[in-house]
């Protein structure tokens, strides 16, 4: 019972191929491929494009909400016009480059901190038969190419020649380096479970439903639940998103690697910043919420890439949730966190989805992977004593 | 096509790794390093390998690469004084390597009988190698990885009060 509407943006695109083919009959078949990746990178540019400028409007627009403001509201209806009078104003500032700054680094790293985010955003199926690249080894090239990123930051931070942008670049290193292994290891189960590092491989094991309406999707498992928060969190210091954003934390170090940075180059570190947080979503909602899958049976007749992007939205909008009522954590307790707890806890993980698999994917195996995880995480935190920080504060000379 | 992009890979690779040996900044020829592991991973790409150089770009990009660089900054600065144009004894123990790994690869049976393979190797083929033949290394390697891991935890765990 697949809806016509849910393949119709796969077969326009092929229809035209066929069409070029039969009217072209000289070009080779390798142009024709060729045209058909340049199309999906097209399309994945167009459509992210268009969620930064709508992302960038509604974070403020929330936020704003949050703070008792009322936000962006001057240019267009609702203020929906804002991201086109931004990308102007920041097209016609001047763009200064330190005098002792490495001018080629520092021209090059906004471009290499982003094309690695759109890259990763290739590679994760954005409906059914929708990935733009579809490559065997899908989530390791995700992880792959998002570790090239820390270089892009040093660039930025060492380029600049300025000490608050190599103290932002220090710690943005340190905290992405610390925090890649949980996010890594924290993917581990799903690929263990779904037998494939391939993301439609992933999706497709998350697509049985329960009665018709109960999806079978990895999150709703204890191991999978633990995973994903840590997965999330991970994710979160990745995108170096509130409470993680000590690296370019404004109360300390200006904005840390990308303080020398004006007009059209700091705009291209903002987008790499809100297409690594897509990127992060949207490998969270593949792994672990189903991907293009409708939460239920009978929801099917929606097309997939709508419950995609449905999915992407409500994580996206706990970025922004989080960014408002969070506050900046220091940096050792970020770092000890990652070592500490996320890291143990995602090598548990592990172990507990095995027994769940092993128990027979049923209730039994549901209880099993709770109970271990649990014992885990208490046993964490009477190791670590990372509950003594949340007992209540005594004061000595303040009441 | 195959020909055109060995070439061109061959030459960038090439260039870059002449660039990390030869520019006088220490942070300019650690990039050029990270951008010519690239290069060698599109060369496993470019085999069928893809694992071989995703693990390439993840393990070399993103860890090797960033551990140069952090031990760069870490130490002692010289702005570029003082490194001779040419260190002999670096060319030395180059050649030495060089012509020991050509030796090695050389001696290599299985090497030998190898033909052009345009099959790419699954994810799924390297897993079921690695986990029924070469099982007791596997177990090898996940045990000293746990322990660094453990030390590691140790040494965090011991914070000054």
């Amino acid at each position: 019972m697949m809806p016509p509407v849910d393949q119709s943006l796969v077969l326009v695109k092929h229809a035209f191929l066929a069409c070029l083919a039969s009217h072209v009959p000289w070009l080779p078949a390798w142009c024709i491929d060729c045209l058909s990746g340049l199309i999906n990178i097209g399309a994945v540019l167009a459509v992210f494009l268009t969620l930064f400028a709508l992302i960038s409007v509604m974070e403020r627009k929330i936020l704003a909400r949050i703070q008792n403001r009322y936000g962006p509201n001057r240019v267009g209806p609702f203020g929906l016009l804002q991201p086109v009078a931004d990308g102007i104003k920041m097209l016609i500032k001047e763009d200064v480059v330190p005098r002792n700054a490495d001018k080629l680094v520092h021209y090059l790293a906004p471009l290499a901190m982003l094309t690695p985010a759109i890259l990763a955003l290739c590679v994760i199926p954005y409906g059914r038969g929708m990935t733009p690249v579809s490559i065997d080894g899908g989530i390791l090239f995700f992880f792959a190419i998002g570790s090239a990123t820390e270089l892009a930051v040093f660039m930025a931070g060492w380029a600049s020649n300025n000490k608050y942008s190599m103290l932002g670049a220090m710690r943005a290193i340190a905290q992405m380096v610390s925090y890649e292994l949980p996010l890594v290891m924290a993917a581990v189960p799903v690929v263990m479970i779904a037998g494939s590092l391939s993301p439609d491989v992933i999706v497709e094991a998350q697509g049985k439903y329960l009665f018709h309406t109960v999806p079978q999707w990895f999150v709703l498992t204890p191991w999978g639940a633990a995973t994903f928060l840590l997965f999330f969190t991970a994710g979160l210091v990745e995108s170096n998103r509130t409470p993680f954003d000590m690296p370019e934390g404004e109360s300390e170090i200006v904005a840390g690697h990308m303080t020398e940075y004006s007009g059209f180059k700091y705009a291209l570190f903002f987008m790499a910043e809100y297409f690594g947080m897509f990127a992060v979503s949207g490998l969270a909602v593949t792994l672990f919420l189903g991907g293009w899958n409708a939460p239920a049976a009978w929801l099917q007749f929606i097309p997939s890439w709508i419950w995609f992007f449905a999915k992407l939205s409500v994580l996206l909008f706990v970025f922004i949730w989080i960014r408002g009522t969070l506050p900046r954590m220091r940096i050792d307790h970020v770092m000890s966190f990652a070592w500490k707890f996320m890291l143990p806890m995602a090598f548990v993980c592990i172990p507990a989805a095995a027994l769940w698999h092993y128990a027979g994917r049923g209730p039994a195996g549901w209880l099993l992977s709770l109970l271990l995880i649990a014992a885990a995480g208490a046993g964490l935190r009477k190791i670590t004593g990372i509950g003594e920080k949340f007992a209540p504060r005594t004061y000595r000379f303040a009441e | 096509m195959n020909i055109a992009a060995f070439s061109l890979l061959t030459i960038f690779t090439l260039a870059t790794a002449a660039a990390a040996a030869l520019l006088p900044r220490l942070i300019h020829a650690a990039l050029c390093l990270a951008l010519s592991f690239i290069g060698v991973a599109a060369f496993y790409a470019l085999l069928g390998a893809e694992f071989v150089g995703l693990v390439q770009i993840l393990v070399y990009v993103g860890a090797v690469a960033v551990l140069i660089v952090f031990t760069i900054l870490l130490t002692h600065r010289e702005d570029g004084k003082g490194v001779s144009a040419m260190n002999w004894g670096g060319v030395a123990v180059a050649i030495a390597v060089f012509d020991g790994l050509l030796w090695a690869i050389l001696k290599t049976p299985s090497l030998m009988g190898a033909t052009a393979n345009s099959e790419p190797i699954t994810v799924k083929q390297i897993g079921i190698t690695l986990t029924a033949g070469y099982m007791w290394p596997l177990q090898c390697t996940g045990i000293l990885l746990t322990a660094a891991f453990i030390g590691a935890l140790i040494l965090v765990m011991e914070e000054k009060r």
